[in-house]
């Protein structure tokens, strides 16, 4: 088993772990506020269109929620478990920002959600609406810690080094650090995102098959100009956070790039093959001077290349092309949600092209897809620090042997496999039970009914 | 921030916030896992209505495991690297039956009705998993992660005293959030899961001063032992009382039936003090004790601030919860 490196293979196993982990609160996140939209539609309309949608999609962020949480209780165990040298090395700084996180943001989630989930008729109307805005407010604060001290592992700050361990000296330059603000934008986008194309697939789908109902009509419409008015600003954000990573990790930023000499005029790669050991791309098709243009906005801009990183900078293939997958997947976002918003605009749900609703239901899953492969340039990026300037990944590793970590990793990745297939064939049974599924069906079927009779609908106002 | 107390108090409190968690863990979560087993027993609606009397709250429940791991790894992030190094395999798998557990709630009600039966299965397996993982690392931690065979037995006896301990909440829990036939059924698993437990407690009282000369010590000591004699008699008795009690337990209107949870909570905090007892100062047996593990006083007293003016607010919270969805389980629904 000594054939694997026991840092290699705890590695491999966070990465999985966080993986599987960030599909679900990057959905939940945003559904919450969905879920309140729609609510809201329904308390100021009446119309039972909104009702029968909220009922579908709270349905899909229970699951994604009880997903979210049984696979973040993994994660606060494997800082202990695998990365022991993290908090005895940096505790003084992350403690703090995981304890405010489970304070303040997951005990208002765990405990409204309840209500949230099956206190409709038990309690007013009005506490209901407000667990439902206390749910999402707790998700996206738990999404501020946590992402506070991703940031604080970039792009360090606040702190002092005392016989090598971190003490803080400042909370405000700790949360607040240089690339926080924009990180934050850009995950808080990246989930809206992510749910307005799921939300836009799931029912393109639906439609496509009979029609849907009036819910699934509004939702579809609602779901793509969401994302049509939400992609441009991803894009401005995007930009935004990529300058501020020129000035603090300019490494990073030549690895995304493949930009190997430090120039001006460098140029747009949109297609290489990087070569670490020749120190050069194969195959290169490139816009001249783009990347110039883009980062120093003129064509003379002096651009940082890797070899002046030489032996300390992350690797090059990974970041390639995960920044690529990830914008090339914002440039198709922007081309269906603009096409559909159009043409809805214009001319209706029901006059919506069919290729177009195709496209729509193929990129269902595409908000995943160009997270993780943020997350990725992110986080690869950042490599050999898990903490920028201050602790190594190397030196954070714990002393259990390669063979455990390699058994369990293996036994994640089984039950991870399991879990997400169960996941989406479920979000699909859901989809296509839809209006035609009885509204107010117990959670718990009854006996022997099966899928049980339609229960009549109370209204309330 | 300058600490307005002296700081060495700050290790001793955060000991104390991170224990009553686990305590508060181990009672309520305890009651879920212990009717996730007990769904064996029972099939189709009866198991739908077991699954539904826990349904809004486990959640919340299990957050005090979160809330106590977590309190370790910030107030104590020297012993949460060594103490989960140590106990690694039983760790993972116990959070892959929580996972399978959490998710089964979700999987059941909403997968095609033929496949309802195997995420049963996960969610019966996933709570015995947990149990037995928890029970395990119990003994392991309280012997300080020796590895004889005499205390890999010992680890062995507390994951089956655990799983005894938990079924017996999980009963007691059934008698008061379900009534009829179901309810008397659960008077009877609670007879049987009490002495269960009563002899994993006596068993377990006896073996860990055998094994450790340090606990013999702070327990067969005079004057300490006066002082702690009321705990094993306050423990025989309430579970004398509950054994009789049970007899009769369903007076009219239902009126009593909180009586066996509240005992069974009770039991738990007196196991927990005897425990807490032995191990004070040490966060892990003879080595390390609170505050050589503690991080520094500023990060601990900006964890108590927000500490300190959240934890009330979510005990109110949690008792809200219960308080709303109080009275017999129903079956679920959303809305
Ligand atoms: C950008 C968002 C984000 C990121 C990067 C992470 N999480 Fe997370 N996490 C959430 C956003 C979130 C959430 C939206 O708040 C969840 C999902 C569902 C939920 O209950 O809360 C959650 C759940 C969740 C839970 C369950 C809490 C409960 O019982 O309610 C834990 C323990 C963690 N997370 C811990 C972590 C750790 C240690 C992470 C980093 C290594 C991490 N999460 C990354
Ligand atoms: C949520 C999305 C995230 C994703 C998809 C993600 C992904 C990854 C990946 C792929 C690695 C392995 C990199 C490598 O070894 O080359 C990694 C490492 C790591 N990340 Fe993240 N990460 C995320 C968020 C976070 C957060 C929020 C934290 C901490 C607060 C964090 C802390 C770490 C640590 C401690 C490691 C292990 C050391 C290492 O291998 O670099 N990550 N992550
Ligand atoms: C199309 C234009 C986009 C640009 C220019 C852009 C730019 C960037 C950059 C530069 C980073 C790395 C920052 C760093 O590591 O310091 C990043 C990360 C990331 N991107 Fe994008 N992005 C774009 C689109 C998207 C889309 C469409 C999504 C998801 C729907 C997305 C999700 C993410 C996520 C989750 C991360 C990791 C977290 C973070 O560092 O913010 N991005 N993006």
């Amino acid at each position: 088993m000594d054939a694997f490196d026991p840092l290699i293979l705890a590695r491999i196993q966070f990465a999985a772990n966080i993986s599987f982990h960030i599909l679900f609160p990057t959905i939940t996140i945003a559904l919450g506020w969905a879920l309140l939209g729609f609510k809201l539609a329904y308390n100021r309309t009446g119309n039972d269109a909104w009702m029968d949608a909220y009922r579908l999609w709270v349905k899909i962020f229970a699951l994604s929620f009880a997903m979210g949480v049984v696979s973040g209780i993994t994660m606060s165990f494997q800082f202990g478990t695998n990365w022991p040298g993290y908090m005895e090395r940096v505790g003084n700084v992350a403690g703090p920002l995981l304890a405010y996180e489970v304070l303040t943001a997951f005990f208002l989630e765990a405990v409204f959600l309840g209500i949230m989930l099956f206190g409709f008729r038990r309690v007013p109307n009005w506490v209901h609406t407000m667990a439902t805005c206390l749910v999402a407010g707790g998700t996206t604060l738990s999404a501020f810690w946590i992402i506070a001290l991703n940031s604080w592992m970039q792009t360090p700050a606040g702190f002092e080094l005392r016989d090598g361990i971190v003490h803080a000296t400042d909370w405000w330059a700790i949360i607040f650090n240089p690339s926080m603000p924009y990180r934050l934008m850009h995950m808080l986008l990246a989930s809206a995102l992510t749910v307005s194309f799921l939300i836009a697939g799931m029912s393109a789908w639906r439609w496509l098959k009979d029609g849907g109902g009036e819910g699934v009509r509004r939702t579809l419409k609602a779901a793509v100009y969401a994302a049509a008015l939400l992609i441009p600003v991803q894009i401005f954000v995007g930009d935004m956070h990529g300058l501020n990573t020129l000035e603090h990790q300019p490494q990073k930023v030549a690895a995304m790039e493949a930009n190997w000499e430090t120039r001006s005029h460098v140029p747009l790669v949109l297609f290489a093959i990087p070569d670490e050991k020749a120190r050069t791309n194969h195959l290169e098709i490139a816009v001249p001077s783009g990347a110039s243009l883009i980062l120093k906005h003129e064509a003379a801009g002096v651009v940082p290349g890797l070899n002046d990183y030489e032996g300390n900078h992350p690797p090059v293939g990974p970041l390639f092309w995960g920044f690529r997958i990830m914008v090339g997947i914002g440039m198709l976002m922007l081309l269906t949600s603009w096409a559909a918003s159009w043409t809805i605009g214009r001319r209706g749900v029901d006059a919506l092209p069919r290729w177009l609703a195709r496209a729509l239901v193929a990129m269902t899953f595409s908000g995943w897809l160009a997270t993780l492969a943020g997350w990725y340039v992110t986080e690869i990026g950042r490599q050999p620090w898990l903490v920028t300037g201050v602790l190594k990944t190397a030196d954070a590793v714990g002393p259990v042997g390669a063979g455990m970590v390699a058994s369990s990793l293996a036994l994640y990745l089984i039950v991870y496999v399991v879990l997400l297939a169960a996941y989406i064939a479920v979000l699909y049974r859901l989809a296509k039970l839809g209006k035609a599924a009885p509204e107010a069906k117990p959670m718990f079927p009854l006996p022997g009914g099966g899928e049980g009779p339609a229960e009549a609908l109370e209204v309330k106002s | 921030m300058t600490p307005f107390f002296d700081a060495w108090w700050l290790p001793v409190i955060f000991a104390g916030l991170m224990g009553l968690s686990i305590l508060l863990y181990v009672i309520l979560d305890g009651y879920d896992l212990g009717v996730g087993m007990l769904t064996r027993l029972e099939k189709d609606e009866n198991r739908d209505l077991m699954v539904a009397s826990i349904g809004p709250f486990w959640d919340a429940n299990e957050t005090w495991l979160v809330l106590g791991i977590g309190l370790l790894l910030v107030a104590f992030p020297v012993a949460h690297g060594l103490i989960l190094t140590q106990l690694y395999l039983p760790v993972v798998l116990m959070l892959v039956a929580l996972i399978l557990r959490g998710v089964s709630f979700e999987f059941r009600a909403k997968a095609p009705p033929e496949q309802k039966h195997r995420w049963d299965s996960a969610f019966f397996y996933g709570s015995l998993i947990t149990a037995l993982c928890q029970g395990y690392m119990l003994g392991a931690y309280v012997l300080g992660f020796d590895q004889s065979l005499a205390s890999v037995l010992f680890c062995l006896l507390a994951a089956l005293g655990l799983v005894a301990g938990y079924l017996f909440v999980g009963a007691c829990w059934l008698i008061y959030k379900v009534e009829g036939e179901l309810q008397k059924r659960a008077v009877r698993w609670a007879e049987v899961t009490l002495w269960l437990t009563a002899l994993a407690m006596a068993i377990i009282s006896i073996a860990t001063p055998m094994l450790s000369e340090r606990i013999f010590e702070r327990w067969f000591r005079l004057p300490e032992i006066i002082a702690l004699l009321p705990i094993p008699i306050a423990a025989a008795t309430l579970f004398i009382g509950l054994a009789i009690f049970l007899r009769r337990p369903l007076r009219a209107k239902d009126e009593l039936s909180w009586v066996p949870l509240a005992t069974a909570g009770v039991l738990f905090a007196l196991g927990f003090v005897g425990i807490a007892y032995s191990f004070y100062p040490y966060l892990i047996a003879d080595r390390l004790d609170i505050w050589q593990a503690a991080a520094s006083p500023e990060s601990l007293m900006i964890i108590l601030a927000g500490a300190v003016f959240v934890l009330p607010v979510i005990l109110g919270y949690s008792i809200l919860a219960h308080w709303i969805f109080r009275g017999k389980a129903t079956h679920l629904s959303y809305d």
